[in-house]
């Protein structure tokens, strides 16, 4: 069982002159165990700060994040991230890529590569395991950052826009594959984005941001039916959820644009 | 075919368009032939005096010379072993250094300042204070070679390390490294072959050092070679010397290349 728990999370920014720039008003928020939520917003409105945060790589200017009660200081392999970038280490195979958190963690060399294996397959990487990263695709490269964050069995995984630099129809299987792996694993999940499609397709619960300073604006809980085909994006409830976001979204757009 | 033909010879003259590996070969080879063709019309066709300047043909000679009745051969092992002595001690103590420095930013703090104020003391002018503290012997051979290495080795080792990309350190540590998990597992192995590229460099340089340290108080060695070729007006000896130096050099430097890109291939792929 876990439960993440931001109370009162900012940040605000200081420039090498003094001038503070605040990217992320004080935000409270709850995902609770198994859940999948979303957090959709325009670019540069502080989701991918507030997620940073819930992964220790950046420290909030107030508030705290919780998870299973106990604070969060710094990163650990309690909160893995999929990053938006390509970070595989490109002087590791596949295969020792996904074994990397294990390694640290001190496994055996036979629960490491019995697990990645297991992992490899559940991506769809069967045969790729002795390749580097950079003999592989975008799609290829991410399917392996994902498989390489489960395999460490995190308590919560962070994505952070993880299929933003992939083409569409790459980005339509990625979800798909995704979702499969979640509707089996049940693993508690936070997504970063700003493609809408994406935020309904994937999520129990979407969470809007508003434009920079960025605050969560509405809540919104998706309750499609589980397990999900991409049909379903044509579906009347889906259409619906779609068209309310796309008017919450475009008002923060047009805000974050006037600035 | 003359449209072909001209269209062909344009494209070789648009840049950055490649050229093939049998034309490049062939290009590189060309300007060796054509260097000695310039060398050999000056000096055999009189041009130039050869007091100062012999000719590709007495270079032979003297070369010939230099291994059958000088026993040149033990002059160019001196050399190369104190080269490789010297560079290798560096090494040593550098990349370690370098690494700390480019890993943790209050150590170089610290070294930096120090390092880069050193890293402009002429080698050279060590010389005779080094000779005052080693003596004549190989210590002070292999000194030289040492402080004209170790500061350049450091500052570069600092700046790759220190350049090392973020968000690989970052992704590490989502999945649970520890502080010298990172260094140890992300910042040194994704260093390595730039760290490997800086050290064939600096080999290089070295080879300039150890001719300047044999040139002074020494007995053997391709540098003192030439000094005594000097004192007796050969030239062809000491042109001879200088491209035994090249040769080795650029068959050293040929072999560090081969042995990088086999230990790190997966950075040239």
């Amino acid at each position: 069982m876990s439960e993440l728990s931001i109370q009162g999370v900012s940040r605000t920014f200081t420039s090498a002159k003094g001038q503070a720039t605040q990217a992320l008003l004080p935000v409270d928020f709850h995902v609770a165990d198994n859940d999948f939520v979303t957090i959709l917003g325009p670019s540069g409105c502080g989701k991918s700060t507030m997620l940073r945060i819930v992964a220790g790589l950046d420290h909030p200017t107030s508030g705290q994040v919780l998870l299973d009660g106990r604070p969060v200081d710094g990163p650990g392999a309690d909160r893995g991230m999929v990053f938006q970038s390509y970070t595989l280490f490109p002087w590791l195979t596949i295969e020792q890529n996904i074994r990397f958190g294990l390694r640290e963690r001190g496994m055996a060399e036979g629960a490491q590569k019995e697990r990645a294996a297991y992992f490899i397959s559940k991506v769809g990487l069967r045969g790729f395991e002795q390749h580097y990263p950079k003999q592989l695709s975008g799609g290829m490269q991410q399917r392996t950052a994902i498989a390489r964050a489960l395999a460490n069995d995190p308590k919560i995984l962070l994505m952070d826009e993880p299929f933003g630099a992939l083409d569409n129809q790459t980005r339509v299987l990625m979800q798909e594959l995704l979702l499969g792996i979640w509707e089996a694993e049940r693993k508690t999940v936070m997504f970063v984005t700003h493609d809408i499609d994406e935020a309904i397709f994937m999520a129990n619960r979407v969470a809007v941001f508003s434009a920079r300073p960025g605050r969560i604006k509405t809540e919104l809980a998706v309750n499609l039916p589980h397990p999900r085909h991409y049909t379903i994006k044509t579906s009347p409830e889906f259409m619906q959820l779609k068209a309310r976001l796309t008017e919450e979204i475009r008002a923060e757009s047009m805000a974050a644009d006037a600035h | 075919m003359p449209e072909v033909r001209s269209t062909s010879a344009r494209r070789g003259l648009r840049p950055l368009e490649p050229v093939g590996a049998a034309t490049r070969w062939l290009l590189g080879a060309a300007f060796f032939v054509l260097f000695f063709a310039v060398w050999a019309v000056a000096t055999l066709g009189g041009f130039v005096s050869p007091t100062f300047l012999a000719s590709p043909v007495t270079m032979v000679q003297e070369g010939w010379l230099l291994f059958t009745q000088f026993n040149f051969l033990h002059d160019i092992g001196m050399t190369v072993w104190r080269v490789l002595g010297g560079f290798i001690l560096a090494a040593i103590v550098a990349v370690p250094l370098g690494i700390g420095m480019g890993a943790h930013k209050g150590f170089e703090a610290f070294l930096e300042p120090f390092v880069s104020f050193c890293r402009y003391l002429p080698a050279s002018a060590f010389i005779p204070l080094l000779i005052l503290w080693a003596g004549l012997g190989e210590l002070q051979k292999l000194l030289v070679i040492f402080i004209g290495s170790v500061f350049q080795i450091i500052l570069m080792v600092a700046v790759i390390v220190g350049s090392a990309r973020r968000n690989l350190v970052e992704a590490a540590y989502t999945l649970g490294a520890t502080p010298t998990g990172i260094v140890r597992r992300v910042l040194i192995p994704g260093a390595a072959p730039d760290i490997a590229e800086t050290l064939r460099l600096v080999l290089g340089w070295a080879w300039t050092y150890v001719i300047v340290a044999e040139l002074i108080g020494s007995s053997s060695g391709i540098g003192h070679m030439i000094t005594d070729s000097q004192a007796l007006l050969n030239t062809g000896q000491i042109i001879f010397g200088i491209i035994v130096i090249g040769v080795i050099g650029l068959v050293s430097d040929s072999l560090f290349k081969a042995l990088n890109r086999r230990l790190f291939a997966w950075s040239t792929i």
